[in-house]
């Protein structure tokens, strides 16, 4: 049973309440009572923050009460975090209504997960929470993220870095792994949900208010079972013409299982009509966690691609020969062919030996200013539409060779080894810059991402805010779902 | 939404239209189907072949038989008058007495390279979706199909095609041109209109769908419907 949806006010109490209370919290280090209430003071939370625990004390530093009513008068408490048993929530919920709580997040188990009796706690639980008027998320979730809060009410780690994906989880732990990938990344996240049991908001629900959440930009979402596909798709599709979508479902649900009379009926798989409905809808599916992260820090940091033909510009034969496959194989991209202008303005620019045809392959024959200056002139070709960039790094892989050989310093080392790390900083710069500049997609991929993070290549890149592909495979796979979204725009403007 | 709406697994009451009326309905909606003729006797059946040229295709239609092929109860490629007679006699004996009212059907024989299947299908979880993939008999083994949900924009239809794996089977082929991808368009937009307009319908099996000269052509059809 889904109750109407919430209202987008009680939501926003729930990302950015102006205070917190932590109901049930624990002075014991291993309770989630109390994990709670230290990952939402050690991550700074701006508003204010209370405790209650029946026997009072001080918890780190915050003074608890024994009740939601013990709050002090003047407390500004928008949303309770409620890791107290199933059993005490019921007046909990009255007690925190008569104090003005509209949003709580409930962690606790023993609901909808655990049986007949369960179930019956939970119908209770909605029907009590809609009378008081306060939003549930949850039960049974690990918490709730909102960075531009500094809000880390969660039960489990990390708390990402801040920025413009909202994620929404029917399990937890996909949470987790999200935020994960956020912080090797540096794609940060604006809120995060773990929707627990969903018993008042489902996934669909957050996903609508992070569309017209002016902080995110994209939604990235983990579904497994969907209640009223009919009503998931209508929705979806009032979503993905404001914001793309990204999706990551998992497991396969009993319907198809019906032995058809039909061949229709034989050859329709619940994934493929999933799939179906997916393209037809707009939203963004991806094969597994990784893609689906990549997918949406792709679409949160990148402009959308006008069209299918992409350049590779590589500063080695052997990447862009693989990248040119990808991309070849791609059933939305395409290779650019270089233009007669473009090919003269890039000979001005390398000896002859390069590799005249995209992918554009420098041969090794680029001088100081050589890769700004032919991302800058691929990026302004009118047949081109984006580019992947590789070889970003190498230099600085050597100089990190000799920083840490017995030779340094000396012999000229500190020299060259600091030219090395200007450059490919400059390079990563040049990258985020052009993109910015022309609206076109610029996706630098180097394994050096994940082998060397601190390369001041793949450094640079985080800095500028953009993801650094780990290989040119999964840059060509994320530009693949740009490119088919923005598609999907084009055809229905 | 109630608990039931999910999972409930109770299979309603089908009926199967025959071919012959099954293709009317396809018709209706604009969806290419063959001209044919319906026949009691064999005479009648020579008569219908002469109209409409031969070769012909002979089949035994009726609302109670669902597998034609299986059984054995269709003929193809008959090439004159004494053929399309003997096969029609042949077919006639060939009922039984659970087939009820039977009758004779007779198309022009066509023949196409590719074969398609197209349909109607009722998914539990998102309810009746158009269908379109390659067919014939590798079809299950291949499975390169493509779904949407009722009802389709043309927008929809148009990329249900490109979302078939095989598109080179789409292009010119075996010195046959590229299918025509707006009448593949027609014929999807043609089910998809059939399905909203007709709630009864369960599903939908178009199969073959077979390629003319470019053209998607039905060649057999199986409507079923709650009943």
């Amino acid at each position: 049973m889904t109750a109407p949806g919430p209202r987008s006010e009680q939501l926003r109490a729930l990302f950015d309440p102006r205070g917190v209370v932590v109901a049930g919290a624990s002075s014991h280090p291993g309770k989630f009572g109390f994990v709670a209430l230290h990952n939402i003071l050690s991550q700074g939370y701006r508003g204010e923050v209370y405790a209650t625990n029946r026997e009072g004390g001080t918890i780190l530093g915050v003074e608890s009460v024994s009740s939601i009513d013990d709050l002090p008068a003047g407390a500004a408490v928008d949303m309770v975090f409620v890791c107290t048993p199933a059993a005490a929530n019921l007046e909990l919920l009255a007690a925190c209504a008569r104090r003005g709580i509209t949003a709580a997040f409930i962690t606790s188990a023993g609901y909808g997960e655990s049986g007949a009796a369960g179930r019956e706690a939970e119908r209770e639980l909605v029907a009590r929470a809609t009378e008081l008027g306060i939003v549930i998320a949850g039960p049974n979730g690990q918490g709730v993220i909102s960075t531009p809060s500094q809000l880390c009410a969660q039960i489990v780690a990390p708390c990402p870095p801040p920025g413009r994906i909202g994620v929404a989880s029917q399990s937890g732990n996909f949470v987790s792994s999200f935020q994960n990938y956020a912080v090797q990344t540096g794609i940060g996240i604006s809120r995060a949900v773990s929707a627990g049991n969903a018993a008042m908001v489902g996934v669909p629900d957050y996903l609508d208010f992070f569309a017209h959440d002016p902080e995110t930009t994209v939604g990235l979402a983990y579904v497994e079972g969907i209640r009223d596909g009919r009503a998931f798709f209508d929705r979806m599709r009032t979503i993905t013409p404001q914001q793309p979508l990204v999706l990551l479902k998992g497991g396969a649900t009993a319907g198809g299982e019906r032995a058809a009379a039909s061949h229709t009926g034989a050859l329709a798989s619940d994934d493929r009509v999933f799939d179906g409905m997916c393209h037809q809808a707009g939203i963004t599916r991806a094969d597994n966690v990784e893609e689906a992260f990549e997918a949406a820090a792709s679409f949160a940091t990148q402009p959308l691609p006008h069209g299918p033909r992409v350049a590779v510009v590589t500063t080695a034969g052997g990447w862009g020969v693989v990248t040119a496959d990808a991309i070849t194989r791609s059933s939305n991209l395409q290779l650019a062919e270089l233009s007669d202008d473009l090919r003269a303005a890039i000979d001005a620019k390398l000896p002859p030996r390069w590799s005249r045809s995209n992918p554009i392959d420098l041969a090794g024959g680029e001088t100081r200013d050589t890769i700004p200056e032919l991302l800058e002139l691929v990026a302004r070709d009118d047949g081109v539409d984006s580019i992947v960039y590789l070889g970003l790094g190498i230099q600085s892989n050597q100089a990190q060779l000799m920083k840490d050989g017995r030779y340094y310093p000396g012999d000229g080392l500190e020299r060259i080894v600091a030219y090395h790390e200007r450059q490919d900083e400059r390079f990563a710069r040049a990258a985020a810059e052009i993109s910015d500049a022309t609206g076109k997609p610029i996706l630098t991929a180097t394994e050096l991402a994940i082998a060397a993070p601190e390369n001041p290549g793949p450094r640079t890149v985080r800095e500028t805010g953009r993801l650094c592909y780990a290989a040119s495979n999964r840059a060509v796979t994320a530009l693949g779902h740009l490119r088919r979204y923005a598609q999907w725009l084009e055809r229905r403007a | 939404m109630g608990p039931t709406a999910v999972g409930a697994n109770v299979d309603p009451p089908m009926a199967t239209l025959s071919e012959v009326r099954s293709s009317r309905l396809l018709a209706e909606y604009g969806v290419p189907v063959l001209p044919q003729r319906t026949a009691p006797t064999a005479g009648d059946a020579v008569v219908a072949a002469a109209e409409l040229g031969f070769p012909v295709v002979v089949k035994l239609c009726g609302d109670a038989i669902a597998h034609k092929t299986e059984r054995g109860l269709v003929r193809l490629n008959l090439p004159d008058e004494r053929a399309v007679h003997h096969a029609a006699g042949e077919l006639l004996d060939l009922a039984r007495a659970d087939d009820v009212d039977v009758e004779l059907l007779v198309a022009p024989m066509v023949r196409g390279t590719r074969e398609l299947i197209a349909g109607v299908h009722t998914d539990e979880q998102f309810g009746r979706c158009v269908m379109l993939g390659f067919g014939g008999i590798l079809a299950e083994a291949i499975a390169d199909v493509s779904f949407r949900l009722i009802p389709l924009e043309p927008i929809d239809a148009e990329e249900m095609i490109e979302d078939l794996r095989t598109q080179r089977l789409l292009g010119p082929f075996r010195g046959e041109p590229a299918v025509d991808r707006a009448a593949l368009v027609a014929t999807l937009l043609g089910l998809s209109e059939l399905a909203t307009a007709e709630p009864d319908v369960v599903s939908v099996d178009v199969n073959p769908l077979i390629v003319v000269d470019g053209r998607p052509v039905a060649v057999d059809a199986l409507v079923e419907m709650s009943s």
